[in-house]
């Protein structure tokens, strides 16, 4: 099985909250200085693969796309955590870009890369929450497409996956090549690589692609019929007032502003 | 080009209150897109008569009925080849789509086939200076993107719960059956079962809602939520860490990959207030929340703290509310 996996890097998501701010120019998040981290569902998406590929084999290729230097992290995690090879997009100007863009510049290098069964990405990244990549993806690849999915299972040469659905689990059979969006459940939490795995991670080959290389291919695509406007931090509202005292100091206080509030 | 056209879903053999709140978004963008409201009515079997009729009944004047045994639960495969159908015989402005199970999969992929603008999981749909606007949450929900959209057609999904279901506005409307080929064996994806999990009945409409988080321990401080839940006539939902570790099933996940909840009283109980979750419960009127540690974020997001221990403080706001109701 050749499983492909795209993974972002993205701002930590629960820097505090006075650590974050947006760039007016840029209209996104202010990145220098902010630790980074791969977005929280495209690790998931990556033990999923490995998972898969413990059971069935096959090779693990993680993808991701950002600035060199930074990317260079994400990597080395991916490769430490298992999995075979991998593939960093040079992209200095992309960390702004939008799923649109982004899914244009991953199946360029998908397509590059070659051979696949699966790629696997998060069903959301961390950040700009689109939940569009994998969909356009499996678009452009002519490959199926399953968002949400917690558990993958490979029975009698079908793919069966389990989506996570509004009113619980769907089963589906999925036919090969396809793109899943990965979720996560207590199956799929990321492995902590060893300090074993750290080092073998280092002989590891990574392919480094200036994005320059990859244009001509499928990047040629119209300019995103949206764009963003602004980027604001809502009001706070709410000034959290602190109930004093012991338990039933605090729970007498609140039922009597629950009472005041008409809600008991 | 014109008009507004939404896809309305009843999979599950009755539309779909995200559908309805689909309308309520049409309504928002009338005017610039003309005044039409068009649907395409998905399902199968005898609910989509009256499905369509509860879309005439608010407004949306006329619905292209697609009945086929393909159209249920999770098909998304078949629901793109009609959805895809319809379109480009109507050829509308603006597609909405509720962001839902299949929303999410078949919003992108019909933007791509039809080489439309796209914007996902909106929660504020508007016109300004003749242009579309939409807003959405960004970061975990700790800052909102506008977004202008400049190109038609446009698709754009809506985050369920986000927008209310509208008044009704009934209209003499039209249904036209519109028969669509659809070839199972050619479909990529099949849903072959349908799990139904023991959900929190009712978590997304309840107008209190009492939420678990790490700060629980385990599966057990769920039984004490559900006590106070059943005293208050509200329902238990949880963050993300108690659903990735199996203490409770996925679908309690209340947050930003889970539901979006506005009720009149939210309690966080054990909860962090990582932004995952906060992006869900912002629209809550009153956010109570109760944690041991009282530098804890979701304090910055609550109107009223308890700093203490939930085993403490959950047992005795049980036994004051059962006293204050005999009472």
């Amino acid at each position: 099985m050749e499983i492909i996996v795209c993974l972002k890097q993205v701002v930590d998501p629960e820097l505090p909250a006075r650590d974050f701010a947006i760039d007016p120019a840029t209209r996104r998040q202010v990145r220098e200085g902010r630790p980074l981290v791969i977005s929280t569902y495209d690790e998931n998406a990556l033990e999923v693969a490995l998972q898969l590929k413990d059971r069935v084999g096959g090779k693990v290729t993680a993808l991701t796309l950002g600035p060199q230097g930074v990317a260079g992290d994400a990597i080395r995690l991916a490769l430490a955590m298992g999995a075979d090879e991998a593939v960093a997009v040079d992209d200095p100007h992309g960390v702004g870009l939008l799923g649109v863009e982004k899914a244009r510049v991953l199946t360029a290098a998908i397509r590059r890369i070659g051979r696949f069964d699966l790629v696997l990405c998060g069903c959301e990244s961390a950040d700009w929450v689109e939940r569009v990549v994998g969909p356009l993806l499996a678009e452009a690849l002519a490959a199926a497409c399953v968002t949400f999915v917690s558990r993958i299972e490979l029975r009698n040469g079908a793919l069966l996956v389990r989506r996570m659905a509004d009113e619980g689990f769907h089963q589906l059979e999925v036919r090969l090549p396809a793109v899943l969006s990965v979720t996560s459940d207590e199956t799929n939490r990321p492995r902590l690589p060893k300090v074993k795995d750290i080092m073998t991670a280092r002989r590891k080959p990574v392919q480094v692609w200036p994005m320059a290389d990859l244009s001509g291919t499928s990047l040629d695509g119209d300019a995103p019929g949206v764009e963003v406007r602004d980027v604001a931090l809502p009001e706070r509202t709410a000034r959290c007032e602190f109930l004093p005292g012991d338990a039933a100091a605090q729970v007498a206080a609140l039922t009597q502003r629950l009472r005041d509030l008409k809600l008991l | 080009m014109t008009g507004i056209c939404i896809i309305a879903g009843a999979l599950d053999g009755k539309l779909s209150r995200s559908s309805l709140e689909l309308i309520g978004g049409a309504r928002m963008l009338q005017g610039p897109v003309g005044q039409e409201v068009a649907a395409v009515l998905l399902g199968h079997g005898p609910g989509l008569a009256e499905a369509a009729a509860d879309l005439h009944r608010h407004g949306v004047g006329r619905v292209y009925r697609c009945d086929h045994p393909l159209l249920t639960a999770g098909q998304t495969d078949a629901v793109l080849v009609a959805v895809e159908h319809v379109v480009r015989r109507t050829r509308p402005e603006v597609v909405l789509i509720a962001a839902d199970t299949v929303g999410r999969e078949l919003a992108p992929r019909l933007a791509y086939r039809l080489r439309a603008a796209l914007a996902t999981e909106c929660v504020e749909l508007g016109v300004e200076d003749g242009a579309i606007v939409v807003r959405r949450q960004v970061y975990g929900g700790r800052a909102l993107a506008t977004l202008v959209v400049r190109t038609r057609p446009a698709v754009l999904s809506v985050k369920p719960h986000a927008l209310d279901v509208p008044q009704p506005a009934p209209v003499a409307g039209t249904v036209e059956d519109v028969s669509v080929a659809i070839d199972a064996g050619a479909l990529p994806t099949r849903v072959r079962e349908v799990l139904r999990e023991q959900a929190e009945l009712g978590l997304e409409d309840a107008q209190i809602v009492i939420g678990g988080g790490r700060g629980l321990g385990g599966p057990e401080g769920f039984a004490l939520l559900a006590e106070l839940a059943k005293q208050l006539g509200g329902a238990v939902g949880a963050s993300r860490p108690p659903t990735d570790a199996g203490w409770v099933p996925v679908n309690w996940q209340i947050g930003q990959t889970g539901k979006t909840i506005r009720p009149a009283l939210y309690i966080a109980v054990g909860i962090s207030g990582a932004t995952q979750h906060i992006a869900g419960v912002t629209g809550s009127r009153t956010i109570v929340a109760i944690n041991r540690d009282p530098e804890a974020p979701i304090f910055s997001s609550a109107h009223l703290g308890i700093v203490g221990d939930y085993r403490e403080v959950v047992p005795a706001l049980i036994a004051k509310v059962k006293e204050l109701k005999g009472a």
